[in-house]
Order: structure tokens, then C-alpha cells, then sequence
């Protein structure tokens, strides 16, 4: 295989023996990205030369032993998280020439790891979006077939990665963003509990949703990259307090009657029979790896949507308040009063569907509609969460599909953002909740369009999705595929 | 629930967005399909419910009152559409 096909855990082992050098892996994805970036469209920002001098940095590093456990990895970073002097532009005009200050948090963890920096990657605007369609900078096209989807928000994140632009990627995942996208490009994406990764230098858009997560090609690169994003940062006042496992001890061979709770409310009507089929064949094969599974029920699975869809968009409202054209961003240099450029430069800054979460998250927030609203949404959060709490006393890990059917085509649902809405009520609850959740590869579509299996855990339970996902992921033996026709 | 055009219009001025009539129209379509849509939470009895604001319970996330090193003046001008050096130049306020 190519260098850019092969994973984390195989490069840093070559890179270690000598066998290949930082440099020349480098090479090797940046002309992938020559080759193929036309089609798959997964960068807004590159930096080959930067790119280099890090690989040839990594190489002194790897040579007097001082190398991390990304040293010489070429990832790719979602646009969302601020990269000190490199553009972050959030997939939107009214961040189009921002150049933030200073590194987020995991990108400085990815740094100090020595990770080589390749460049940011598309998204929907301000994270707000299930296909990437809504960047500013145009969509990421499916690497397994460019006329597709690839999901988001983190659409750019999960097709660098399988279209080997990068060997693994950060994403992020409010209510769903990591997952489905890694789901619809065959590629592995978690979710942590909230709390776990940092979100300092995150651009925030529902604060109490967000989480930054790994979408990378196998297991175990995810765990390998969730040691290195995880842990306290007293930066951010919502990160946890709690020391993080070495997440590859969860990488062991068989289950050993780990219950599996099975949610009925996940396989509802309109669940694409493919989708069914490849999930309930994963189910099986977790059986064989030692399994035990029970028939459990998420009662309020089905207000998910309502309530998600009021609370993103009024935390979204406050949190995009602060691009006005005063300090960073685009300013209406026409306008002559100061509220005439802040109506002025939001209106030509933002997008479509970015205004459409403003204005309904002000509505729900705003006096006279608050209580009917936003509280009443809060109020079926908790219930969400209740429903997960009893459910996990009688489970460890909850197995389902990750989204109700395969990508879909480019434009297909452009009009109609109800319909994508209601396709992520597969992933909405753990955002709610604060839980984990991975998706990892279960098959493929009739149309060659893979399809992914959603494992859910209690909060801090990491480990106990990785060790289910990783035995899928041995039996299944699909892991080294990659799309071939790009 | 169908939104009135001038119940839009309101709430773009509370958050600062201009909208034109089209701009208008088509949103009030998408928002009466999604405030519609969420109506269905009324089907719950949410009586003594306390609402979620946090995921994760976390208490009093302080550190110690000492000064630390900030932003340099210079990198937080640096993005600024106009700036005098000092400060963010805006045109006024009335």
C-alpha cells in the first residue's frame, strides 16, 4: 500500500525503525492531494511548505528519539478549531481572511505529539449542517463516489481521511458531526463524553453540545489519537477533571459477556433495509466476539430532533453574536452606524442556513416564547438523559445504525432542511446527554456506499466502545479498504 | 404555528440580521416547518422536570486570582477590519 493509505499506528512504527522518514511520508500525501483534491474538494487551507518544514522537524526528532506519538503524522484539522497564523475561516465569508492567535488546545496537544499540520478542511458553516453542502467554500464530495455526500458537519475532516489527504483527522460533533460524516465515508469517528477533550479555541456553536473528536482509518489509531486530545485543560471550564485511561487497553480480543442494549426506537421506519442488514450482521459478530445482547428501549428517542433543534440553534444565537465586524471578521466598511454595520456585515457574512439557526434559536429564546420553547426543550433533555442512565444499568454499550440510510447525492436535499434534520435523530441524543458514541465501518451499500454501526456508552466509557469496536472491526476485516477510484 | 412576516422581521432586528421580503418569505416557510415540527414536545408532561443547561454536572470551575501573561495588544489588533494601534476603530454609535 501507498504510505497515505496505511494507518497511524503503521507509519509510526516505520517512522520509528527508520524504515521510511517524516519527510517522505509528507510527500507522499501532499501528491495524493495534488492527485485527487479536485475531486474530493476536502481542503480549505493548505500549507505544503509549512508541511514540510514539520515533517523535516519530525525527522530530527524521530532520529534523537525524542518523538511523540503522532511524530511525522500528516492530519488535517476541521476549520473550526483556531490554528495559530494559519486561516480559520468555520466554512463562512464572515471568517473568510481570519488568522486566529493562538492554537486551540488539541491542536496544540497534536503539536506537542508532533504531528505534521497538512492544512484545514471543509465543513458546513459554523458547524451548522449534516452534509458540508452549507460551506462557504463549496462542498467535500464522497470519496467512494464524488457524486455524493459526505455527511457533517465534519464532511472535509472524514474525506481527507478516507481519500488518504491526510492519514487521520479532527473533527467535531454537536449533534452528530464526527459520526455520521465517518459513517457515509467508511471511516472510524468518536465522540467523547462531554467534558473529556478540550474546547478551548473550539469556535463554539451550541457550547453545551460541542466536543472535538478523532475521525481516523481503524480502531486504533482512534484510540492512539484519543490519548493524545484528551484530559483537564483549565482553559475551559466545562473540561472535566478526570485523568484519561491509555484508551489502547481497550483493544484486546473478545467481549467477555459485555451486554449489548439493543434500542428499538433506533430501528424505525424508513431504516434503509441495507443499512438494517449490514448493522444487524455487526450485532452478530459482536455475539461471536463474546457478546451478550437485550432488547432495550430509549422512549424519547423520538423528540430528540424537536428538542436538539431548539437548543443548538438558541445556544448557536448567542455564541454567533460576537461576529459583528468589530474585532476580526467582515465588516460593511459602508455603513456609517455602528448598528447599521453590525446588521450589515452579519447579512452579507452569513449563510443561509447559518441566519435560519439565528433567527429560530432568537425566537426561542426571545420574551414571551422562552418557557414554550427553550425551557420546555431543556426540560425533554433531561428526560433523554434519564432514559440513557436507566438504560446503561441494565448494559454496557448500546449498538445501532448511525444514520437511517446511505449518503445521498449532492443537492438532493438542499431545499428541504427539514429532511436532513430529521435524518439525525440517530445521533442527536448522546450530544444531548453528553455521552460517547463511535461509529466504525459495517459494510457497504448495494451502490458501493459504505454504511457505518453506531456504539453508544455512558459517560466516560470510552473504553468500552473502543473494545466492542475494535472486535467488530477485527472480524469484519474491511478496515484496509479504500476507495479506488478517485 | 404560522410565524408572521413582521414576527420575523422583529427577531432579525433582536439579532442584527437584515431581510429582504424574499429573504422573508422563504424563511417563514422553513420556520413554520420546523416550530410545526417541535410543537410535538407538548405530547410531554414535563411538570417538575428540571431543565438540562449542563451536560456534565461540574462546580466552580475557578483558578487562583493571580495575573497571568494575555493576549499581545498587537496579535489582538492583528484581524481588525480598522484599528488605530490601540484600539478598534468603529464609525459611531448614534
Amino acid at each position: 500500500m501507498a504510505l497515505h493509505a496505511l494507518t497511524i499506528h503503521e507509519l509510526r512504527e516505520m517512522l520509528a525503525s527508520g524504515q521510511v522518514s517524516a519527510v517522505e511520508v509528507t510527500r507522499d500525501v501532499l501528491d495524493r492531494i495534488e492527485k485527487v483534491e479536485d475531486k474530493v474538494k476536502a481542503y480549505i487551507t493548505l500549507d505544503p511548505e509549512l508541511a514540510l518544514q514539520q515533517a523535516e522537524t519530525a525527522d530530527k526528532k524521530l532520529k534523537d528519539g525524542t518523538g511523540g506519538a503522532l511524530c511525522g503524522i500528516p492530519v488535517s484539522v476541521k476549520d473550526v478549531l483556531c490554528t495559530d497564523g494559519m486561516r480559520t475561516t468555520c466554512g463562512s465569508r464572515i471568517l473568510e481572511n481570519f488568522v486566529p492567535p493562538y492554537d486551540a488546545t488539541t491542536v496544540v496537544k497534536l503539536k506537542q505529539a508532533g504531528a505534521v499540520l497538512i492544512g484545514k478542511v471543509s465543513m458546513d458553516e459554523f458547524a451548522m449542517g449534516s452534509t458540508s453542502e452549507h460551506c462557504a467554500f463549496g462542498p467535500p464530495k464522497n470519496p467512494w463516489n464524488t457524486e455524493y455526500i459526505c455527511g457533517g458537519s465534519s464532511g472535509g475532516s472524514a474525506a481527507s481521511v478516507a481519500a488518504g489527504e491526510c492519514i487521520a483527522s479532527l473533527g467535531t460533533d454537536t449533534g452528530g458531526s464526527i459520526r455520521q460524516p465517518a459513517s457515509h465515508c467508511g471511516v472510524v469517528g468518536l465522540k467523547p463524553t462531554y467534558g473529556r477533550v478540550s474546547r478551548y479555541g473550539l469556535v463554539a456553536f451550541a457550547s453545551s453540545l460541542d466536543q472535538v473528536g478523532p475521525l481516523t482509518k481503524d480502531v486504533t489509531d482512534c484510540a492512539q489519537m484519543m490519548n493524545v486530545i484528551s484530559g483537564y485543560d483549565a482553559n475551559d471550564s466545562t473540561s472535566v477533571p478526570q485523568e484519561a485511561p491509555d484508551f489502547r487497553n481497550a483493544l484486546t480480543e473478545g467481549l467477555r459477556g459485555m451486554k449489548i442494549g439493543i434500542p428499538k426506537e433506533y430501528f424505525l421506519e424508513g431504516l434503509d433495509p441495507e443499512v438494517e442488514k449490514n448493522v444487524l450482521k455487526g450485532i452478530d459478530l459482536l455475539r461471536e466476539a463474546g457478546a451478550e445482547t437485550v432488547e432495550v428501549s430509549l422512549p424519547h428517542t423520538d423528540y430528540c430532533v424537536a428538542v436538539y433543534y431548539l437548543i443548538a440553534p438558541a445556544e448557536a444565537s448567542s455564541n454567533l453574536a460576537r461576529y459583528d465586524g468589530v474585532r476580526y471578521g467582515l465588516r460593511d466598511k459602508t455603513s456609517d452606524a455602528l448598528v447599521d454595520m453590525y446588521r450589515n456585515s452579519r447579512s452579507q457574512g452569513f449563510g443561509d442556513e447559518v441566519k435560519r439557526r439565528i433567527i429560530i434559536g432568537t425566537y426561542a429564546l426571545s420574551s414571551g416564547y422562552y418557557d414554550a420553547y427553550y425551557k420546555k426543550a431543556s426540560q425533554v433533555r433531561t428526560l433523554i438523559t434519564e432514559d440513557y442512565r436507566k438504560v446503561f444499568e441494565r448494559c454496557d454499550v448500546l449498538v445501532s445504525p448511525v444514520n437511517p440510510t446511505p449518503a445521498w447525492k449532492l443537492a438532493e436535499k438542499i431545499d428541504d432542511p427539514m429532511s436532513v434534520y430529521l435524518s439525525d435523530i440517530l445521533t442527536i441524543s448522546a450530544n444531548l446527554a453528553g455521552i460517547p458514541g463511535i461509529s466504525v465501518p459495517c459494510g457497504f451499500s448495494g451502490e458501493g456506499l459504505p454504511i457505518g454501526l453506531q456504539i453508544q456508552g455512558a459517560h466516560f466509557q470510552e473504553e468500552k466502545l473502543l473494545s466492542a469496536a475494535f472486535n467488530l472491526e477485527q472480524r469484519l476485516n474491511i478496515s484496509h479498504l479504500r476507495p479506488d477510484n478517485l | 404555528m404560522k410565524i408572521t412576516p413582521e414576527e420575523i422581521l422583529h427577531v432579525a432586528n433582536l439579532a442584527r440580521l437584515h431581510m429582504s421580503q424574499e429573504e422573508v418569505g422563504a424563511m417563514a416557510r422553513h420556520l413554520d416547518d420546523i416550530l410545526t415540527y417541535v410543537v410535538k414536545l407538548n405530547e410531554l408532561d414535563t411538570e417538575g422536570i428540571i431543565p438540562t443547561t449542563h451536560a456534565i454536572s461540574i462546580v466552580n470551575a475557578f483558578r487562583e486570582d493571580e495575573v497571568k501573561p494575555s493576549l499581545d495588544r498587537e496579535k489582538a489588533l492583528a484581524n481588525g477590519p480598522e484599528q488605530n494601534g490601540e484600539s478598534f476603530v468603529v464609525p459611531r454609535v448614534i
